[in-house]
């Protein structure tokens, strides 16, 4: 049976092949797409890990604007980050990094450049905010303790102030003050508006005597131990500060502590509906594909009409006429399907749209299993036709 | 108008058909044609049907002009039609009361078609035609295989086996497609016009081959409007008008067909 439907297609080579283009178009395009929607999802994954998804933020201010206007709003201080990393009742908390932030210029012998931001802070933050020095090292927490004068550059920055120089060891001037760098960051790599990589990083005390003065940092930032402790953290550092700030109604907060993870959980969803419409709309073209099958299936029926009435004179029962027409369709459907896996997989070796497509392995069991339904479904209605004919009918056709 | 009057001895076997008041009309109300009418009814006028009884063993040239109803007869005889009203017994059953699956396996058990167009199957080997039939009654491929070429060597048509139609004369497509025919040993070889498309030389050769199955007991209806053709036949059927007018018998039923010709071929 195979074989005549076999040979069924393979007289008409040109039609079949087109048929079988439609469902190839319609497999493909489903893993594709559904691999370019799991792709941007990774890609946003990634983003997450390189952010430090157990790093949590925490920032001056009510979470409730009205708070602010009291005047009662205390600044956060290096105390806070103090007795935040001294509680020792925590678990949760791995480490504990004051950062305040400024700008400023910077000079290397005749270059003068604004990197985007000047951070002074504790080695910890390094880890917690996921920065690695690609060339050189960290500073300690002797450099910040002896308020050393040594800095680690951002890669845009480095890029900037010595083109291809080596950095590491040389001196450069920020608020006029000699600092050496010790160390230069790997490249992250943007994808907002600011770049991550143009940003200087110094100890805290050394960046407080040159710039801001010993006053109250912008941030802390505080790491959990791992990815699902962030919220106990979180619990952790609002019941610490509300200590040392003496608030007792937590409605009432004066710092709002931001969950970078959970903001990329959101992004992380839209990504994911954005993966389920591109699905939809590849779902479509497997639909039109398998409409494609119907109609070839319709034209292949009426063109055999006389052959149909040949094989029913000779006794061949509706069931027989029935298998022949749908393994037809469904060779067809399996043929294609199998090639548009082959497409589908191949192409999402090419990077699209500034996406690398991720295929989903259900995706193509999916794809494919949908497509031989499709042709089973779809043939069904040509074949059902082709083994109702009388006869009669089917004999007398031209 | 001669009638054919029932002098059967009732220790011969029961006729292969038997036909009861067939009629066989196309269209509805003031537009209906009687393909098949038989005689008018004395009482009513209407048509009373085509009553026939053919005997096993027999070989009956159905004749006629276009639109006498011979084609009309030759489908429902080979039950690719079902007939307005009347009984048609094939080999004893009564065709009217079977289903489209039951009619199948009758189509395939029973009648052996052999057609004017030829009516092989495009793209397909001499011997896969002739084993269509038996893979449909079910026969295993091995003895499916063995059956086809015995029937296909019986037609002289042992080395063509491979062969597609298009790759075979006219005569050699119509000698395949009797063997198709008598390959599942059917109690009749029904046959349209068989030698309709085939030049003088083919047309004998196909002929000789029904005499030679006639001679080994197959009853053959064959159709057609040549009288060259219905010489072969032991009986002679004339249609007008959906009506029997003339039932020659040419030859005795057990006896060879009037023009066999010594082929050397046997069953």
């Amino acid at each position: 049976m195979l074989r005549f439907a076999a040979g069924g297609l393979a007289a008409n080579k040109v039609r079949s092949a087109l048929t079988m283009l439609g469902v190839l178009i319609g497999v493909a395009s489903v893993i594709l797409l559904l691999a370019v929607g799991n792709g941007s999802s990774v890609a946003v994954k990634e983003s997450i890990t390189s952010l430090g998804t157990n790093s949590l933020t925490v920032s001056a201010g009510s979470a409730y604007g009205g708070a602010r206007g009291a005047g009662s709003a205390k600044k956060l201080t290096v105390a806070d980050a103090k007795a935040l990393a001294a509680d020792t009742d925590s678990t949760a908390i791995r480490s504990v990094a004051p950062v305040v932030t400024t700008s400023g210029t910077a000079l290397y012998g005749d270059i003068s450049y604004s990197p985007g931001s000047i951070v002074g802070t504790y080695p910890a933050y390094f880890e917690t905010a996921n920065q690695k020095v690609a060339h050189g090292e960290y500073f300690t927490d002797d450099d910040v303790l002896g308020s050393r004068k040594v800095a680690v550059l951002g890669a845009t920055t480095a890029k900037q102030l010595f083109a291809t120089e080596d950095p590491v060891g040389k001196r450069i001037v920020l608020g006029g003050t000699p600092f050496t760098v010790v160390g230069v960051l790997e490249a992250k790599g943007g994808t907002g508006f600011t770049d991550p990589d143009d940003v200087v990083i110094a100890p805290l005390p050394t960046v407080q005597n040159v710039f801001t003065g010993f006053g109250p940092v912008n941030q802390i930032l505080v790491q959990a131990n791992s990815a699902d402790t962030t919220t106990a953290a979180q619990a952790e550092v609002t019941r610490v500060l509300l200590g040392t700030h003496a608030i007792t109604d937590p409605t009432k907060a004066d710092f709002r502590i931001t969950n970078q993870a959970s903001l990329l959980t959101a992004r992380e969803s839209t990504t994911k509906t954005f993966t389920v419409l591109l699905g939809a709309v590849a779902a479509i073209s497997l639909l039109v594909g398998g409409i494609g099958i119907t109609n070839i299936m319709l034209v292949t029926v009426t063109e055999r009409t006389r052959e149909i009435g040949i094989r029913k004179a000779l006794g061949a029962p509706r069931a027989v006429i029935l298998g022949q027409f749908l393994t037809e369709s469904t060779l067809l459907s399996v043929l294609g399907a199998g090639l548009g896996v082959a497409v589908g997989i191949a192409g999402s070796h090419f990077s699209i749209v500034g996406i690398k497509p991720v295929v989903i392995p259900e995706s193509v069991l999916g794809a494919f299993g949908i497509a031989v339904a499709i042709g089973l479904f779809f043939g069904s209605y040509p074949a059902n036709r082709a083994a109702s004919l009388r006869p009669i009918d089917a004999l007398r056709h031209e | 108008m001669r009638h054919v009057i029932d002098k059967r001895v009732p220790a011969a076997p029961p006729p292969v058909i038997q036909l009861r008041r067939i009629t066989k009309a196309y269209g509805h109300g003031d537009a209906v044609v009687h393909a098949l009418h038989g005689p008018e009814d004395p009482a009513t006028g209407g048509p009373l049907g085509v009553s026939l009884d053919i005997e096993q063993g027999d070989f009956v040239a159905v004749m006629g002009s276009s639109g006498s109803g011979k084609s009309t007869l030759m489908n429902i005889l080979g039950c690719l039609d079902v007939p307005t009203a009347g009984r048609y017994l094939l080999d004893g059953i009564d065709v009217g009361h079977l289903d489209e699956g039951q009619l199948a396996l009758v189509r395939n058990r029973k009648i052996g078609f052999v057609f004017q167009s030829f009516n092989l199957i495009p793209r397909t080997t001499a011997l896969a035609q002739v084993e269509l039939p038996l893979a449909y009654a079910g026969v295993r491929a091995a003895e499916r295989r063995r059956r086809a070429l015995a029937a296909l060597s019986l037609v002289g048509l042992a080395e063509r086996a491979g062969h597609r139609p298009n790759q075979l004369s006219g005569g050699q497509q119509q000698r395949v497609a009797v063997a198709r025919a008598l390959v599942t040993a059917p109690a009749m070889l029904l046959a349209d016009e068989p030698t309709g498309n085939l030049d003088s030389r083919s047309t004998e050769e196909v002929l000789d081959l029904v005499d030679a199955l006639n001679a080994t007991g197959r009853t053959v209806v064959l159709i057609t409007h040549e009288d060259e053709v219905a010489r072969h036949a032991k009986r002679v059927l004339r249609l007008v008008d959906g009506r029997i007018v003339d039932d020659v018998r040419q030859a005795p039923v057990d006896g060879p067909p009037p023009l066999l010709r010594d082929l050397g071929v046997t069953a």
